[in-house]
């Protein structure tokens, strides 16, 4: 209890810490919102909740490591993992996903998480169990007598995230493909009534949602640290912000990760770095209670 | 089959026929056992550590083998796969015991590993000597068949405390006036850390400013590093595996956190100067063992020549430095060809009483059993990472270099 008063009597007394953290959090919260992102599309569209999400992530991270040990510049690393897990996601739906799409819940989660377990394997045995991460050779920048230091590296992670997202919403929005995804989703027997072949839809999807998290992931390694083993940190928080968002609400998605990502870091200030997850799930359990309580209001009104 | 008897025989009776020369230098084998990581979160220092145990009886063998009487053995070890998993880890120390008959254990990599294998060869009164296995807990559950070489986790950075004590004192401050801050782990390992640390603060009457626990799976601390900034400490601590070593040095850097003493864990298996270069100077890592250390014995001779002839005989370590779970694991396996020497038997329970009276130098330091079964005659090393370089600045009589202090 002292050491919480301690630290709110922080926050009061450099009231520019606020800021701080509120920066800090919304550059971590934009590269969770990525991967819930991605989830979001596919649990939408194909009614599958993906629990490899986080090893996609990771999966990406190491494509952007692998290349810059051989001189490849790390933003270049960007675009050549979302390519690479582009193909990954594609075989990984051609195999395994495009038999479950159909079946019930536990089916897939069985089948997605039975990918992540081979994936984390995988990447372990390929590149060994050590901790990676790439270094930008990039300043950082400081304000306010260096209370607030915002690292280029970090800046132009969450800049290139805003950009992939962005492309992604267009793209949703005024392709062909993305107006047929949209479909799909929507209802897939009709879809495929009025001539939309949802097979390819599906792998479309799928190969999508894998290469964000890889560009999400090749955005990691430069700001934070990889290991075979990680992914799943990516993957509750994909799925706590997707909850709390809501499906089919892509900008809420974006708007939930940001703001995860800045409450937690209040809430690791204020009562310990160790609850920051605690915060996150706690987070979720006040949403959905929200929800259900939302939800019977209008069930109320309508009976 | 049959073929290959009857050419045995044959080869044998020649022998025979030509007098007992050839068969001195063969020697009788003692099989150990050892479940280790090969595969799962902890293969990099699984792999380490059984290199670490066949480089050891590849020397012993070179030096004459282990004399029992008049008779010679070598050692071979049974490995399995523990996959980094507990439970595995126990089926197979079983299934050593049970099935091959294994009479004498290596340890496995990780306390957590360690600590699920002793139950069983408690339970079959299997002598078990570990190398990689620091957490306190181990050596306070009366196991009476475990031993281990390496120094317990506790004592990893307690000595970046003295350090700074010492530092306070120079500087015509008092050892009191130092404040701490400690972030570790929330897992076994790094709270023993912290045990240990708290523990010698206290002793000098230091001030613990920051005392968080990272949760085990954010490679994020920014929020601990504002507050670091903030409240000013003298010492950080650091200690979270691997991953916790990279984020300190990363985030350390980016948030300009100034502070004169910073020590961490795990600085070699992050390859905190490889990934971060400059950022990582003036760090301050703790190790168990450090090839510039003055320790020597006569079948690895000193440190600098185990680490010398290590590269040689595996490669793949050309470019790095040997890291000192490789080191503690062959110091493992010295540890029971003295004590098979000594015992001067097969007897486990001989080979077990004789462990426990161990009083030997190696190029991995002093090795000399408390009770409890843990080595309490060597110290834990810390050194500091100038231009790039490891160099041992802690404890002061093994000192190669002086303390760059303050820091930044």
């Amino acid at each position: 209890m002292d050491q919480i008063l301690f630290n709110l009597s922080l926050l009061g007394e450099y009231p520019i810490v606020n800021l701080k953290i509120v920066i800090d959090g919304i550059m971590i919260g934009a590269l969770f919102a990525l991967a819930a992102y991605g989830l979001a599309l596919v649990w939408g569209v194909m009614n599958v909740k993906n629990l490899a999400q986080g090893d996609f992530v990771i999966a990406g991270g190491y494509v952007s490591w692998w290349l810059a040990k051989y001189g490849v510049h790390p933003l270049l690393g960007v675009p050549a993992a979302f390519i690479v897990m582009w193909g990954v996601g594609w075989i990984a739906y051609k195999l395994v996903i495009s038999r479950v799409v159909e079946k019930d819940l536990f089916t897939s989660l069985l089948a997605t998480f039975g990918i992540a377990i081979m994936m984390a394997q995988i990447l372990n045995l390929l590149f060994g169990s050590d901790t990676q991460s790439i270094k930008l050779d990039y300043d950082t920048l400081y304000f306010f007598d260096g209370f607030i230091d915002v690292p280029i590296a970090k800046l132009l992670g969450v800049l290139l995230a805003a950009t992939l997202a962005a492309c992604v919403i267009i793209f949703m929005k005024s392709s062909r493909m993305g107006q047929a995804i949209r479909a799909t989703a929507q209802d897939a027997r009709a879809a495929r009534v009025l001539g939309i072949d949802t097979e390819k839809v599906y792998a479309f999807t799928f190969s999508l949602n894998s290469a964000i998290c890889g560009a999400a992931g090749a955005i990691v390694v430069m700001v934070w640290v990889i290991q075979p083993f990680y992914g799943i940190t990516h993957s509750i928080r994909a799925f706590v912000i997707v909850t709390a968002a809501g499906l089919g609400n892509l900008p809420g998605v974006i708007a939930a990760g940001l703001g995860i990502g800045a409450l937690e870091q209040y809430g690791s200030h204020i009562f310990g770095i160790g609850y920051q997850q605690a915060i996150a799930v706690m987070l979720l359990l006040a949403v959905l209670l929200f929800r259900l309580i939302q939800q019977r209001r209008v069930r109320k009104s309508l009976q | 089959m049959k073929k290959s008897r009857l050419l045995g025989f044959l080869l044998g009776s020649i022998c025979l026929l030509f007098g007992q020369g050839s068969f001195a230098m063969d020697c009788d084998e003692i099989v150990l056992g050892a479940a280790i990581s090969l595969t799962g979160k902890y293969a990099t220092n699984g792999v380490h550590a059984q290199n670490g145990y066949e480089f050891a009886i590849q020397k012993i063998s070179e030096h004459g083998g282990i004399k029992i009487g008049d008779k010679c053995y070598n050692f071979r070890v049974i490995y399995y796969d523990d996959e980094s998993k507990g439970d595995r880890g126990a089926t197979l120390a079983e299934r050593l015991i049970n099935q091959d008959g294994v009479q004498y254990m290596l340890g496995p990599y990780s306390s957590g590993l360690t600590k699920a294998i002793a139950p069983v060869t408690e339970k079959y009164q299997i002598p078990m000597v570990e190398a990689e296995g620091a957490s306190r807990s181990l050596f306070t559950q009366g196991y009476r068949y475990l031993f281990a070489v390496l120094s317990t986790s506790e004592q990893y950075l307690a000595s970046a405390i003295t350090l700074a004590a010492e530092k306070a004192e120079e500087t015509g401050k008092s050892p009191s006036d130092v404040r701490v801050a400690i972030a570790v782990e929330n897992d076994p390992f790094s709270l023993d850390i912290r045990a240990g640390v708290l523990e010698d603060a206290a002793k000098y009457n230091m001030q613990v400013v920051v005392d968080e626990k990272l949760p085990r799976d954010l490679s994020d601390m920014s929020a601990i590093l504002t507050k670091v900034k903030l409240v000013k400490p003298d010492v950080l601590v650091v200690s979270g595996h691997s991953k916790g070593a990279a984020t300190a040095v990363r985030q350390i850097e980016e948030q300009n956190v100034k502070v004169p003493m910073i020590a961490i864990t795990h600085c070699e298996a992050a390859d905190v100067v490889g990934n971060f270069g400059d950022a990582a100077n003036d760090i301050l890592c703790s190790t168990q063992w450090a090839e510039t250390l003055s320790y020597s014995d006569s079948i690895f001779g000193t440190a600098a020549e185990y680490e010398q002839e290590f590269k040689a005989a595996y490669p793949e370590y050309a470019e790095k430095t040997v890291p000192y779970q490789t080191a503690q694991a062959s110091a493992a396996v010295y540890v029971f060809k003295d004590a098979f020497e000594r015992a001067g038997s097969l007897d486990k329970e001989a080979v077990r009483d004789a462990i426990a009276e161990t009083d030997l130098s190696t190029f991995y330091g002093q090795i000399q059993f408390s009770e409890a079964g843990n080595n309490i005659a060597k110290p834990m090393v810390l050194r500091q990472i100038q231009d790039g370089k490891y160099n041992v600045v802690a404890p002061s009589e093994f000192a190669s270099h002086q303390l760059n202090w303050p820091r930044g």
